[in-house]
């Protein structure tokens, strides 16, 4: 497949790194998402006093909408998670609405990205679980009675190794979805803007995924954290 | 070589889209399905309209997703199969 204009694989071209940009444009993309975050992150705290600014109240309102929502499925217990999930559900959604950008690639439509964040998120529950539990983590994993252990056991494993797939392939194929999607409408009738109800769309399907990964994460984080049963 | 790799290729374009179709249409009515349970809620009670949504929204992601891995699988197929370079010097040698 030819590959599109990208601004920031030309910046990287203009610097001496084109063969790297040219190999992995999610990874500089991905570069890009964290660069906003982090640089919206400053600019929202520098000024931060008791009554706050337009930004700060913007921010403010991101921050407790997003803890609140996740201490309603966890409970009081969850609350020390915020750092996690929030950063998870912001680096997804900037992620993908870059997709909606001309010159810009959303890291989430390779699937080296999806499984890096997906990875992270379901060891994260098992250090979870066995930070909760100690060796009694194991219980989770063996089942009601003790002669149905060894067909429980598989099933488990094999259910907590489907996480992984289905977190990371549930994202990025609904981005490559869309961004083949754009990219054939463009190819047919882009001068009569065939693809703007699509990427109207685009916008709904980004913030969905990005809600569906968060709240996901925070329900593995508290099925590993409540006891077994 | 080059027949062969044709053929797996005609083979692979017919399983994708028929796979598709098929996941389209089971996904559509299970959908469907929750899509008119969370109305006839809405309907009987509509101070629940706002929950009641954002649980159909997650619920009709989720059943989305499963049609997406029939995309991924589709992808798979037409991109990403072994015979995939065989079958991209075969279209290129046309140009």
């Amino acid at each position: 497949m030819e590959h599109p204009y990208l601004v920031f694989v030309k910046l990287f071209e203009l610097i001496g790194l084109g063969h790297f940009a040219h190999a992995y444009p999610h990874v500089i993309h991905s570069w890009v998402a964290m660069i906003i975050l982090i640089v919206l992150g400053a600019i929202g705290t520098k000024g931060i006093s008791m009554i706050p600014t337009k930004g700060q109240n913007l921010l403010e309102i991101i921050i407790s909408g997003m803890e609140e929502f996740m201490v309603d499925i966890t409970g009081e217990q969850g609350r020390f998670l915020l750092p996690m999930t929030g950063t998870v559900f912001l680096y997804i959604l900037v992620s993908n609405l870059m997709g909606l950008m001309p010159g810009l690639f959303p890291p989430t439509a390779n699937l080296n990205t999806t499984a890096s964040c997906a990875l992270t998120v379901v060891i994260f529950t098992h250090i979870l679980g066995i930070k909760f539990h100690g060796i009694k983590y194991i219980k989770h994993f063996l089942g009601p009675v003790w002669w149905m252990i060894p067909i429980i056991l598989l099933i488990e494993i094999i259910g907590h190794l489907a996480r992984i797939l289905s977190l990371s392939f549930r994202l990025f194929g609904n981005i490559m979805g869309k961004e083949i999607i754009l990219t054939i409408l463009f190819m047919l009738a882009g001068l009569f803007f065939a693809p703007l109800p699509m990427m109207v769309l685009g916008i709904f399907v980004c913030f969905i995924q990005a809600f569906v990964f968060f709240l996901l994460s925070i329900m593995y984080f508290s099925g590993a954290m409540e006891h077994a049963h | 070589m080059e027949a062969s790799a044709l053929q797996f290729f005609i083979v692979s374009v017919f399983a994708a889209g028929f796979g598709i179709a098929i996941s389209a249409f089971g996904g559509s009515i299970g959908m469907g399905i929750s899509i008119r349970s969370a109305v006839e809620g809405i309907a009987r009670n509509p101070e629940s309209s706002g929950k009641v949504t954002v649980t159909m929204l997650i619920g009709l992601a989720l059943i989305e997703s499963l049609t997406i891995y029939t995309l991924v699988v589709a992808l798979i197929l037409i991109y990403a199969h072994p015979q995939a370079s065989a079958i991209a010097a075969l279209f290129g040698a046309g140009h």
